[in-house]
């Protein structure tokens, strides 16, 4: 019962994670919070539907197209809504993402109509594998090799590669690192590209998971992993991963315990104790503040 | 005189009665947020956990005591306001967005319970009775306005706000200068409470009907757009702010299904063309004596005079 629970919040907790680095890389480098970046992920729920169902194309290759898509339009919102925000107050920035969010929820809606949509049959076989007491689904695992791939080819990105290097200058300090020769707006596209891609795959992930796609369904699945987000302390990879983690598996206990009708709260509320605990999150970096 | 109020109410188009009320709650509700979010620089994104709490409690005082509207409300303000400050104690020690997502995080808590509690009557709403007053609603919100305006103004000119200014320039040098900051972080933390629970109060009697799924984070950014939009910390931006938000979605009716989509837009186009809101730091008041020729703040450059003479008393000495 507690390993087959444990599974079920690792895969729900994962596909948080996947949403909370693109929340947590953006604030590591611009410090804004990209309200717009659950609508990102509902995108890419959305085309991954459209690339199984209408392309026919295998699953793998419609989390690619998902990705793909979801890069430009990560991109262009960047463009458009933060760029020209750059210099003035950060309040200003929140509500232009804030309104991203609301047009892109409400395209959505309006191009692929109010009701939810499921994923077509067969897209990933799903089996169920006994362990013990426990029984797991393939597409379970499937999240959860995904999730990791992910993740480990992001860590790989951040700390071995040239733009990688580039990434944690800038987040260290942007000025600094436009003086030291880093296109600072190269990279800054280039975080909201990797973001967007992750969350695209996360809405694809989910999309299988729940067989449920809708136009509202990035609202509460961005909040969570902001929470999540911060909940590891904003601005740190290793953190966002494990608060997603923390977040899922928190969250499937409470609806094992029979807290079900509480489920959104669970979240908020682990969230708020351990912030009253550990005010920076958990893996969050001290700040030492000077007048 | 309720009759003869209500008769001449009777002549504008009810329609358009129902977005000046509207309006008049939104400037209520920014109002209380740009207490704690213009004033004193405490993000919160949970603003409308509190206008749920007032409105609740303000229905549930007028089903189970149907208690006088006037004494409903300020009870009801009270109430949300000590919730407020229960709350603000020990989240308030978070600063910038771990305080954000602290709000945020209380304001979804707070809609889940409510939408588990049988006094709340669950997910399926609450039928509020009309409001045990003689004068029609749209009056008395109106007149709630009007104080709060004149109330947020006497603050952001007395001591006290003068205080939450420096704690929002900056904490540790408005603490080396002997002002309690997490006191008064609480303070305005319950003032801004205090006027969303009479907003919502007012909102539950108009309406006549609430659910807590009206109060969710939409609703909190709508009221924090309206601040921003505004001009954060200026009052006369807040109204503003709060009026052409208020009205927008009413005018934007006629594109039906596009509006929601325009509305975003709008709220990007907004924040590129006017970061700072659509005010600033111009002041009403300002702008109005300078419209009469007057220099504003005339008591402000009679200070400055006194102290320029005091310095070159010093220099002569």
């Amino acid at each position: 019962m507690f390993f087959q629970q444990l599974i079920n919040g690792i895969a729900l907790g994962s596909t948080y994670a996947l949403i909370a680095l693109g929340y947590t890389m953006v604030y590591g480098i611009i410090t804004l919070i990209n309200f717009a970046h659950g609508e990102i992920y509902m995108v890419g729920a959305f085309v991954g539907l459209f690339a199984t169902a209408i392309l026919k194309v295998n699953f793998f290759i419609a989390m690619l197209i998902a990705m793909a898509v979801c890069v430009l339009l990560g991109v262009l919102v960047e463009r458009i809504a933060y760029r020209p925000l750059r210099k003035s107050s950060r309040l200003s920035a929140l509500i232009s993402a804030i309104g991203v969010s609301i047009f892109l929820s409400t395209l959505a809606q309006m191009l692929f109509g109010a009701n939810a949509k499921g994923y077509p049959e067969g897209v990933f076989p799903v089996k169920q594998i006994t362990i013990g007491s426990a029984e797991i689904s393939t597409l379970q695992l499937l999240i959860i090799a995904v999730s990791a791939t992910l993740m480990i080819a992001l860590e790989f990105i951040v700390h071995k590669t040239k733009i990688g290097k580039a990434m944690r200058a800038t987040s260290e300090d942007y000025n600094t690192a436009a003086l030291m020769g880093i296109n600072v707006n190269m990279v800054i596209s280039f975080t909201f590209a990797l973001g967007s891609a992750l969350a695209a795959a996360g809405g694809v992930l989910v999309g299988l998971l729940f067989n449920a796609v809708s136009f509202n369904m990035g609202l509460m699945a961005g909040l969570k992993a902001f929470a999540a987000a911060v909940l590891g302390g904003i601005g740190s990879i290793p953190g966002a991963m494990l608060g997603g983690l923390l977040l899922g598996v928190t969250e499937v206990g409470g609806v094992a315990l029979g807290f079900s009708s509480y489920r959104d709260a669970i979240a908020f509320a682990i969230l708020v104790l351990v912030l009253l605990v550990k005010p920076t999150g958990l893996l969050g970096r001290k700040i030492q503040k000077k007048v | 005189m309720g009759d003869f109020l209500q008769m001449l109410l009777g002549y504008i188009n009810p329609y358009y009665l129902q977005i000046i009320v509207n309006i008049g709650i939104g400037i209520i509700l920014a109002l209380g947020l740009n207490v704690v979010t213009g004033l004193t620089g405490q993000l919160s994104l949970g603003h409308a956990a509190f206008m749920s709490i007032g409105a609740f409690t303000s229905a549930v005082l007028t089903i189970k005591f149907g208690m006088p509207f006037s004494v409903n409300l300020i009870l009801t303000g009270f109430i949300t306001a000590g919730v407020a400050a229960l709350i603000g104690l020990p989240i308030l020690r978070l600063t910038g967005d771990y305080l954000a997502i602290c709000t945020l995080g209380f304001a979804e808590i707070v809609k889940v319970v409510f939408l588990n509690l049988d006094i709340t009557n669950r997910a399926l709403g609450l039928t509020v009775p009309a409001a045990n007053t003689s004068i029609p609603m749209p009056i008395v919100v109106w007149a709630v306005v009007i104080l709060t305006i004149v109330c947020v103004s006497f603050i952001h000119s007395s001591r006290f706000g003068r205080a939450l200014m420096a704690v929002r320039g900056d904490e540790i040098a408005a603490e080396a200068m002997g002002i309690n900051v997490t006191l008064y972080k609480v303070q305005s933390f319950a003032l801004g409470a205090f006027i969303a629970g009479v907003g919502g109060g007012l909102y539950a009697h108009f309406m006549g009907y609430i659910n807590p799924s009206d109060f969710g984070f939409l609703k909190s950014v709508d009221i924090l757009s309206m601040v921003v939009l505004g001009g954060l910390g200026s009052i006369t931006g807040s109204v503003i702010g709060a009026t052409i938000l208020s009205a927008a979605p009413e005018f934007l009716r006629f594109m039906s299904s596009y509006r929601m989509m325009v509305y975003g837009g709008l709220l990007v186009c907004m924040m590129i063309f006017r970061p700072n809101g659509l005010m600033g730091s111009i002041s009403f008041t300002g702008l109005v004596l300078r419209a009469l020729g007057r220099k504003p703040h005339l008591k402000i450059i009679m200070e400055q005079k006194s102290s320029e003479t005091s310095r070159s008393d010093n220099g002569d000495t």
